[in-house]
């Protein structure tokens, strides 16, 4: 963590036994011992960098190229329906006259959604100093990566002819015709490309000082010259960590923004219509709150699996399963507030068509959709009251998958209720998905999982220096600004070695 | 030393302890070198400063790009718009500050992002540089792993062999050693 002032919690995790094995902070005594340390089992800044940098040196396993094999091929299952749409046109999905948006946007809006947790993660917490996040940030801003781009392979093709996507820019053309910027589907162009560009350079620039540490230990060639074209040179230099933490920091406060700025902005594609249903508010907060909330639910879902098959109990602690479930169980009840907001004002506002979609969203055809939504969003959570069930791993899994299915189903009630019943009931339309559009989805969720591993196999999936600058001891001990007594002698003692 | 016929460029030590270095940083600052280094596998709070290095100018650069990025989404909303393509939409007014928002938005993080990365990497850290003259040196090395390693540069006025060693020694390094040119 770089971070400027983060001594605090270090100082509470400095036990006198402590960190002595490797040299640091002899003679530091411990300051509220009660909080629970980040790292367990007190492993000196080598055995980071061993356990670490060894999960992407280790050799393929069958497992692991059994999981890329079944994931590859769901991905290609995604790309047949894609080409056959291409070839096709859309209209082999089960979109019809009143249902103009289905599963294409349905999926584009989940996507994009379980991106923001990263950049949450990555941004928001390290501007609020949570250390906590360290242990995973670095996977949790790969996945938002690798959503944002199947959020892309969704709003590039629902265009029907995707081949003339480059229209959405605004460019000199032989038409001379300019792209409208009054319109929040072309601002969603740009927050949508944005967004993709920061994580990416976000993401990259973390991870070069640890491709610098798998670039001085890699054996093989191929890995060598991987390792050090990607980490620029990187060497550690006092003189260039000082711009590489400023540069951080100032990315974490853009990004910080810019997430919510996404997330509203892909809710006014529906807010700024004049579509009961989706012309509230409300949306704008609602959906950046069922962003994290989906998001925490997606990195818990992954990060799970991953501490279990890699073994990183000692990094991913169950501090960090509360703490994130912590965050579903609050976001989960705004998005609840949200729903029942909604309800409220359709009422309050005596409009008989606001009335009437949102009574039809819960009693109509696709009622069982927004009870699914009530019951994995809003009730499923609150289990989460409970401090033993959030330190449960297994159940905290479960609940992770139920939080997910729930907030794809909460865009998916968004769109179709609103849309599938027209002020004129001749426009009244029920519509369901084909096969090319599930194929399509599920291929989504292959490609996800095909750059996920590609990740976790050949990438520190947490990182390395930001977690050894949190360790106990791993930062100089006058930087303890809360001084107590033990503080100088603190700095006296560790100070003249 | 002085049978060694090969030029000296640098004399590395090692530490071990967020302490010990930032106190030896603050030491070779004082004695006056201005050039040398301190290779660290995290940036360790207060070691620039304790190094002399004064703040980074990076932010003049970013809030100069957000600045070109804002005026940028103001100009082409509001050329395009109003001025090139008047189109319109739903009686809607050909500009307004208002529906131009999200994209100032954007377009300002977007530039201030760019350029804060590629000027940090590229001028202020002067990377991609896959060449370092101690890139052999095996403490240097370890400075991605654990080690702390401290280089005083030949290039220092100050810097003498012997001088730089008995500084480094002084200050409680390990394995004090010099590296030579390579060929």
């Amino acid at each position: 963590m770089k971070a400027e002032e983060q001594l605090a919690e270090v100082g509470a995790n400095v036990h006198t036994n402590g960190a002595s094995k490797n040299g640091y902070a002899n003679g530091v005594m411990s300051v509220r011992p009660e909080r629970e340390p980040l790292v367990l089992g007190n492993p000196t800044i080598h055995d980071v960098t061993e356990k670490i940098a060894g999960i992407a040196e280790g050799k393929l396993t069958p497992k692991f190229m059994a999981a890329l094999l079944a994931s590859a091929l769901l991905a290609a299952a995604g790309v047949g329906a894609l080409i056959y749409t291409f070839a096709v046109g859309i209209g082999v999905w089960g979109l019809n006259n009143t249902i103009g948006w289905g599963w294409d946007i349905t999926n584009f809006v989940f996507w994009v959604g379980i991106g923001h947790a990263g950049t949450l993660i990555s941004a928001v917490l390290f501007l609020f100093r949570q250390k906590w996040r360290t242990a995973i940030n670095r996977s949790a801003e790969a996945m938002t990566i690798f959503a944002v781009i199947n959020a892309a392979i969704f709003v590039l093709t629902h265009t029907g002819r995707p081949w003339y996507d480059y229209w959405l820019l605004p460019y000199p053309n032989q038409m001379h015709m300019w792209v409208n910027f009054r319109s929040p589907l072309e601002w969603d162009v740009f927050a949508v490309s944005t967004y993709f560009t920061v994580s990416l350079m976000f993401w990259y620039s973390g991870l070069v000082p640890d491709l610098a540490t798998l670039r001085n230990r890699a054996k093989g060639k191929i890995a060598k010259a991987a390792y050090t074209i990607f980490s620029l040179g990187w060497t550690g230099s006092t003189r260039n960590w000082q711009h590489y933490e400023f540069a951080y920091m100032l990315l974490a406060g853009l990004s910080t923004p810019l997430v919510l700025s996404v997330h509203s902005i892909v809710s006014f594609d529906f807010a700024v219509s004049i579509l009961p249903g989706w012309h509230t508010t409300i949306f704008p907060p609602y959906f950046v709150a069922g962003a994290i909330f989906s998001g925490f639910a997606m990195v818990l879902t992954l990060m799970l699996v991953a501490r279990e098959i890699l073994d990183l109990q000692d990094y991913i602690t169950l501090k960090h399963i509360d703490n994130m479930n912590k965050i579903i169980l609050a976001t989960g009840m705004m998005v609840g507030y949200a729903y029942a907001m909604e309800m409220f004002i359709a009422w309050y506002s005596v409009n008989p068509y606001e009335r009437f979609v949102f009574l039809n969203r819960a009693t109509g055809d696709y009622a069982w959709s927004y009870w699914a939504m009530v019951t994995c969003n809003v009730i499923s959570p609150q289990f989460f009251w409970s401090g033993k069930l959030r330190r449960n791993v297994l159940f905290t899994f479960i609940l992770s998958i139920f939080v997910n299915i729930g907030m794809w189903f909460e865009r998916f009630t968004i769109i179709s209720t609103s849309l599938h019943h027209g002020y004129l009931p001749s426009s009244w339309h029920y519509y369901s998905p084909t096969w090319v559009e599930i194929t399509i989805f599920l291929g989504t969720f292959g490609l996800f999982l095909v750059l996920f591993l590609l990740f976790c196999k050949y990438l520190p999936i947490i990182a390395i220096s930001e977690i050894k600058g949190i360790m106990p001891g791993s930062q100089p001990s006058h930087h303890h600004h809360d001084d107590d007594d033990h503080h100088h002698e603190a700095v006296s003692a560790a100070g003249h070695h | 030393m002085e049978t060694v016929e090969k030029k000296v460029i640098a004399v590395l030590g090692d530490f071990k302890n967020a302490d010990a270095i930032t106190s030896a940083a603050k030491s070779i600052h004082e004695s006056g070198y201005t050039k040398f280094d301190i290779y660290t596998p995290y940036p360790i709070h207060g070691l620039d400063k304790a190094m002399g290095i004064k703040k980074t100018i990076l932010p003049r650069f970013s809030l100069a790009a957000g600045l070109t990025g804002l005026a940028s989404a103001f100009a082409l909303q509001y050329w395009t718009g109003a001025i090139e393509y008047k189109l319109n939409i739903g009686g809607k007014p050909l500009f307004a500050p208002q529906f131009g928002l999200p994209v100032f938005f954007e377009l300002t993080v977007l530039f201030t992002a760019i350029t804060t990365i590629f000027v940090m990497f590229g001028y202020l850290c002067k990377l991609p540089n896959w060449h370092s003259p101690y890139q052999h040196d095996d403490g240097f090395q370890a400075a991605t792993d654990d080690n702390f390693c401290v280089v005083l540069e030949a290039e220092d006025p100050r810097f003498t062999v012997e001088s730089a060693k008995g500084l480094l020694a002084k200050l409680g390094a390990a394995n004090v050693r010099i590296v030579e040119e390579q060929d």
